[in-house]
């Protein structure tokens, strides 16, 4: 499995959406994604790229593109 | 009458900033209750759609200082809740977003500050004068009970939060809880009393515009429910630079005990304070609070009663427990007791049912120094993310709705038990392919989130030989 892959899984299944939903999926863009689905949803990548997100990075993490563009300029994940 | 916010207050002093960096005066609060004022007939029932914006505020204030009884709902529902209650109602304003203009019906009077005044057709009924503000809390039914506060109840609540955490006019607080949520609105209602300022944004902690608002704004205070204070843990809160931010509520349910101690140990040590409180929307919002002197060592009680108010502890015999460390059910009195619930239309003509006095449901004991502790709860219900659910509300949902069309049939039928802890419910169900339609079905009916709700298949729902529930077993395989 690629990263983006990978990546788009753990979005799939913590929101529980669709992958053609993610483009372009922004926080409260689903309903699963209000304060509590942020929490879990960044525990899961923390935990699937064996990772800690800084708090920056937690508060900034806000449409399915912008956590890609923090995982990879931050922890160097390659997309 | 007294008002929310007294005359002593400059009227050019700041109340409120909004996250979109406007500015309103205690005089513009005043301007937009007067013109409102033009548009409302005394003797109806209006339904307040919710949010943390200027518009939404100034018409509570409105509503709330003209004397036009008031609903408080969130305005991010979707319209089915707000749909039903509408029906059984039968409110003739309704104030909403106007994006949001022709959802119900009816026509607009006017707007205001991104918010629209809607008038509709409706017959005339009976309100009990004293009843100011309508809260929403679990019901029986599916749809929510209302508490019905009064103006009293509301100002005297205020008063007695702004003595215990000493609210100045130098106060800016943040609303990180919603308005329609009673401690939400208790933060509101305590700073504008005061003079103080309120930052008002629908931003969550989660949000980097919530803390660059905080900054940039220097915000006070911060208020939380457990699970806020969760998030605040996980963001690491304490190496955040917010040196004007020195005092943080927690109330809406139990914080863990490690985490209660953790924030009251990690606060006094960079200057801050946190203050554990416990209420209830049927008293208005705060029963008690830990006095912050004490928090290191009892970091574990709810403390003690608000100024102006009473704990005592019941047997179950009714007879009152006056040793310490002795369970019993919890009873508030104060100035602060709701007039009681409303179901039903008819139920907003009707006088006081409680006289003061609230059998809180919670059961606790007091220790020899006179700090309360909450150690049950006499019925089966636990707190989502700072809303009460009753679990045998729920239960009853359930069996009432028609999920197995083939159950009939296959002489088998569904059979449900719902067991719970904070932030979680589960529903033991004895047949699987169901999950979602329960799940949507009673996020729909409690306007709670999908996730509030755990479907877990069992064979067979434990019961005695009377056929009752075994809750006990059950909560055994929450753990």
């Amino acid at each position: 499995m690629t990263n983006k892959e990978k990546y788009a899984n753990i979005f799939c299944e913590t929101l529980e959406i669709e992958a053609d939903k993610l483009q372009g999926l922004q926080y409260q863009g689903t309903e699963l994604w209000d304060s509590v689905g942020h929490m879990t949803l960044v525990a899961n990548l923390e935990e699937a790229f064996d990772i800690m997100l800084d708090t920056d990075d937690i508060i900034d993490l806000s449409s399915f593109e912008k956590g890609m563009e923090i995982l990879s300029k931050n922890y160097n994940i390659e997309f | 009458m007294r008002t929310l916010f007294p005359d002593d207050i400059q009227s050019s002093s700041i109340a409120v900033i909004s996250d979109d960096k406007r500015q309103y005066s205690y005089q513009d609060l005043r301007n937009f209750t007067s013109y409102l004022g033009q548009f409302l007939n005394k003797e109806a029932l209006v339904f307040c759609l919710c949010s943390n914006t200027i518009g939404s505020l100034a018409g509570y204030i409105a509503f709330l200082e003209i004397g036009i009884p008031a609903v408080m709902l969130d305005s991010s529902k979707d319209a089915t809740i707000v749909k039903n209650l509408i029906d059984i109602y039968q409110p003739r304003y309704i104030w909403l977003p106007v994006e949001r203009i022709s959802e119900f019906g009816g026509h607009a009077v006017t707007t205001l500050l991104e918010y629209a005044l809607i008038e509709r057709l409706t017959d005339e009924y009976a309100i009990n004068p004293e009843v100011a503000l309508l809260l929403t809390t679990s019901g029986s039914t599916g749809s929510p009970k209302l508490v019905k506060l009064t103006k009293n109840n509301l100002l005297s609540n205020a008063e007695s939060i702004a003595k215990y955490l000493n609210i100045t006019e130098q106060e800016r607080a943040i609303t990180s809880l919603p308005m329609h949520y009673s401690f939400g609105l208790s933060v509101i209602n305590s700073h504008l009393l005061k003079g103080a300022t309120i930052l008002l944004t629908d931003k969550a902690v989660i949000q980097k515009e919530f803390w660059s608002f905080a900054k940039e704004a220097e915000a006070t205070s911060l208020s939380g429910v457990p699970y806020t204070y969760e998030m605040l843990r996980r963001l690491r809160f304490f190496n955040m630079e917010l040196p004007k931010l020195t005092t943080l509520t927690q109330a809406g349910g139990k914080l863990n005990a490690t985490l209660a101690k953790e924030f009251i140990d990690k606060s006094r040590a960079c200057g801050k304070r946190f203050i554990i409180m416990y209420g209830q929307t049927e008293a208005t919002a705060r029963m008690s609070y830990l006095p912050e002197a004490v928090s290191a060592e009892k970091y574990a009680s709810i403390g003690i009663a608000i100024p102006g108010g009473r704990f005592s502890l019941i047997d179950t015999n009714g007879e009152v427990i006056t040793e310490a460390e002795t369970d019993g059910e919890l009873i508030y009195e104060g100035p602060n007791v709701s007039l009681g619930y409303a179901e039903s239309i008819t139920d907003l003509a009707t006088g006081d049912t409680n006289h003061g006095v609230l059998h809180t449901g919670d059961i606790a004991r007091r220790d020899a120094d006179g700090f309360y502790y909450i150690t049950g709860r006499m019925k089966r219900f636990v707190k989502i993310w700072g809303n009460r659910c009753n679990l045998d509300a729920l239960e009853d949902l359930l069996k009432s709705a028609k999920f197995d069309s083939t159950s009939g049939s296959q002489g088998l039928s569904l059979e449900f038990a719902v067991a719970g802890v904070d932030d979680l419910i589960t529903v033991f169900v004895t047949k699987e392919g169901f999950e979602s339609d329960i799940k949507s079905f009673l996020s729909e009916k409690t306007g709670l989130n999908t996730r509030a709700f755990s479907i877990r298949k069992i064979n067979e729902i434990p019961k005695n030989s009377s056929g009752k529930v075994q809750y006990a077993e059950l909560q055994k395989l929450l753990n």
